[in-house]
């Protein structure tokens, strides 16, 4: 019985552990993958999920325990190795090359030799095999992301892999992209091949994987059959306390309030080769509402959300703010108004990195630091003027600091989000326009963004909120429109819109 | 007639080769600001050598071997000490101006053999298109050979797409297992080897005699027609010959006795350049073929 047991199982860690300076990021972990498994791999963000993986797979070489495929000690120098050994990985963050082709892409990345021809047909046949259809000669950037993921998994499954790593593979796929990919995990899994899969989403975690294992502050907690464990508890187990239900305040209060904003036909030139234009944007928000623009990233909410912020101007009428036409005015000017703006980026374009939290804080207020606000009165102004407005922010937010006021970037993401949301908050804005808030934040940070967005709303100010986060978007919005290749859908009533309708108009069936 | 294409088909070859090295260059994401440098360093080391050895080959080995030379200079403090490329690019031309001036003191006022004619049988009796393609010297056949090896090399070898990808993501490029900084060593020397070469042409083919600056900006162009190539070598081709016919119409002008200011003539080729990079890039602000990493640093230990 044991040997059969045995026989079964494809990769089996144990007590493994490592540590990067003095931190541990995985503490004696143990974790067992049979062929042909799905197994889930839960926890926040910095509970040493990405560490395990890059274990598994040669990126990063563990302090100490061991690893064993199909009952054989290895160790797993590169990835180069790993592969050998049949482990293929699909990265969150694609390392694909935007420029290059389909059939490029994975030949460089390919160990044997192979003409591009010959490349071009095997791609067709493994993506006919496995439901993966690609086009061999089209630009990556040409892809969708949904494309795109493909392509790294082909560029795996070409390798025969006995264990494909997925990091994420959902965050940046579309209600009916995800549907798909689950059908080809099932499939690989259905052959023997294993698969770990990675992410924070509880719901799919129930639906495609098999065996679950949690983990907290680098240890496993729990390693279970999804079938005998509800979200509820995953959840619990995986930040290590109760998770607190936000709830939605009176639906349609702001039904009569006035306009706070609309946005009337804005056209934008896309920015870079692999932007997106915007064709006749035009939505209302009233004071009160929360509205959720979804989409699947790169389909010019990058783009959107310059054009409202200012960074981009057009013509003065595209923009109306009350009874102000803003579409040709500065950042500067619009926040003057009492707009806000959160952008996507959080190190580098909402916050300069190397700079301390109280000199980030001066840079968007020193206009109210200066008693005159001529040229002369600006020169003498003080970051330190700003370290009381710093440290309310802090407080107010619960921004867990390393030490007092250190510099942006080293805030793990949720934190410095917290910040930038709580300065944008210390503004008191009039309309608040915030992109991907809770983009790469663990859930209790996410769910506290949250939570000040509704507050927010509640106290009468209008909200618009860019993210891809779907769960998010039907948490907190009023109403909810999508953005699909530079274009955006009528709002509709979130209790009227399903999921699928989404998807629909995220362009994708 | 014939005569204009061929004289025409000449001027154009000091630009087609160094634009064909910076076009590799480039395309690993190095931008070398250096090529009229690198060019005149070219142009200096096939005179002497010619005139020490007295055979006009050996000629284009040493402006080949001066242009490798000399861009491992910036390649070592752009790509390894990671200075900015464009303000060392400047400085390699500034310097190799001044230091071609030198070298090429004792050779003023000398004469160097030129390249031979070397006449393709039959091909070369083809009226009207024979004498022009196919009675040429070796370096003429050489750089319409490198268009097609450039241009078959990118599509279809794994070296060609690696350049590529190194000059589109170096970080991905990385992260799958490539020497970024390797890579762009060698782009960056073939693209001194490249630019020596068309230096090399200039004494060797065109004025057999030294004159400090005797490139006369044609690395600038060679510059800027890559930009007008938009990074495809074939393309490289036809802009060459357009800006080879450009200058050629000075002569003509003067030949014919147009009525045309000398100095006018005279600013023609660079006027086109400017006219060609403003015209081209409002095509390129929205469509841009240029290497996605081109003139980035790469760190490396990401």
């Amino acid at each position: 019985m044991t040997n059969n047991l045995n026989a079964m199982t494809f990769i089996e860690v144990k007590n493994l552990s490592k540590t990067f300076d003095q931190f541990l990021a995985n503490d004696s972990i143990s974790l067992t993958i049979k062929k042909g498994e799905i197994h889930a791999l839960l926890g926040e963000n910095g509970a040493g999920k990405s560490t395990l993986v890059k274990c598994l797979y040669g990126v990063v070489k563990p302090t100490d325990g061991q690893i064993l495929i199909n009952g054989n000690h290895v160790t797993i120098n590169n990835p180069r190795e790993a592969r050998s050994h049949g482990i293929g990985m699909v990265f969150q963050h694609f390392s694909l090359f935007p420029a290059l082709t389909v059939s490029e892409n994975i030949l460089i990345s390919l160990d044997e030799k192979i003409t591009k021809k010959h490349l071009e047909d095997k791609i067709s046949i493994i993506g006919k095999q496995w439901g993966l259809p690609i086009e061999p000669t089209k630009k990556v950037l040409d892809l969708s992301v949904g494309e795109q993921q493909r392509v790294e998994i082909i560029r795996c499954l070409l390798q025969n892999p006995k264990l494909l790593i997925m990091d994420e593979p959902t965050s940046v796929l579309s209600p009916q992209e995800i549907n798909q990919l689950f059908k080809v995990l099932r499939k690989l899994a259905n052959s023997g091949c294993s698969i770990l899969y990675i992410s924070h989403k509880l719901n799919e975690i129930k639906q495609i994987a098999s065996k679950v294992t949690i983990l907290r502050s680098g240890k496993v907690i729990s390693s279970t059959s999804t079938s005998k464990i509800s979200t509820t508890s995953m959840a619990e187990k995986m930040i290590g306390k109760k998770v607190k239900k936000i709830t939605k305040i009176s639906k349609n209060s702001f039904l009569n309030s006035p306009t706070a904003i609309s946005i009337n036909n804005l056209n934008r030139k896309k920015l870079s080769q692999f932007g997106t234009e915007l064709k006749k944007i035009s939505f209302n928000v009233k004071y009160g509402e929360i509205l959720g623009i979804a989409g699947v990233a790169g389909n010019g909410q990058v783009e959107l959300m310059n054009a409202l912020s200012g960074e981009t101007l057009g013509e003065p009428d595209e923009i109306i703010f009350e009874d102000k036409k803003i579409g040709n005015t500065n950042i500067k000017f619009r926040r003057s108004l009492g707009l806000e703006f959160v952008p996507e980026e959080r190190n580098g374009h909402a916050t300069v990195p190397d700079i301390t939290l109280t000199e980030n804080t001066f840079l968007t207020f020193y206009n109210t630091y200066s008693k005159n606000n001529n040229f002369l009165d600006d020169i003498l102004l003080s970051s330190n003027m700003s370290s009381n407005d710093s440290k309310s922010i802090i407080n107010d937010n619960d921004v867990r600091c390393p030490y007092s006021n250190p510099l942006a970037d080293q805030l793990s993401g949720g934190n410095l989000q917290k910040f930038i949301v709580g300065r944008s908050l210390k503004a008191n804005p009039k309309v608040l326009i915030i992109s991907q808030p809770t983009w790469g934040v663990d859930i209790g940070a996410a769910s506290e963004i949250r939570s000040k967005l509704l507050l927010l709303a509640k106290a009468g100010k209008a909200i618009i909120l860019i993210s891809q986060d779907l769960d998010e978007i039907y948490e907190i919005s009023n109403n909810i429109c999508v953005i699909n290749n530079g274009s955006l859908s009528k709002p509709k009533i979130t209790s009227k819109i399903s999921a699928k309708d989404i998807g629909i108009l995220m362009g994708i069936n | 007639m014939e005569n204009l294409l061929i004289t025409i088909l000449l001027t154009s070859i000091p630009i087609l080769l160094a634009g064909l090295g910076e076009l590799v260059t480039e395309k690993s994401g190095v931008l070398n600001l250096g090529v009229e440098g690198m060019m005149l360093c070219g142009a200096v080391a096939a005179l002497g050598s010619v005139l020490i050895f007295g055979n006009p080959y050996i000629g284009i080995l040493f402006g080949a071997i001066a242009g490798i030379l000399i861009s491992t200079v910036f390649s070592f403090f752009t790509i390894t000490l990671m200075t900015n490329q464009v303000a060392t690019g400047l400085g390699l031309t500034i310097f190799a101006t001044a230091l071609t001036g030198l070298i090429g003191e004792p050779f003023v006022g000398k004469t160097a053999a030129s390249l031979p004619k070397l006449e393709i049988i039959f091909l070369s009796d083809i009226p009207y298109i024979g004498k022009v393609l196919f009675s040429n010297d070796i370096l003429v056949y050489f750089a319409i050979f490198l268009i097609f090896f450039i241009h078959f090399g990118f599509q279809n070898t794994k070296i060609g797409i690696i350049i590529r990808a190194v000059g589109d993501n170096h970080d991905s490029a990385h992260s799958i297992g490539y020497s970024v900084k390797l890579v762009r060593w060698i782009s960056t020397s073939f693209g001194g080897m490249c630019a020596g070469m068309g230096g090399a042409y200039i004494p060797l083919a065109l004025t057999p005699h030294w004159s400090e600056g005797m490139t006369a900006g044609k690395g600038w162009i060679a510059l800027a027609l890559v930009v007008f190539a938009s990074w495809m070598p074939i393309r490289l081709l036809i802009g060459a010959l357009i800006f080879g016919g450009i200058t050629i119409l000075q002569f003509v002008a003067q030949a014919r006795g147009w009525d045309v200011p000398s100095q006018f003539l005279n600013m023609l080729p660079y006027l086109a350049t400017i006219l060609a990079l403003a015209l081209i890039s409002f095509r390129l602000r929205h469509n841009n073929y240029a290497p996605a990493c081109l003139g980035k640093h790469f760190l490396g230990n990401k």
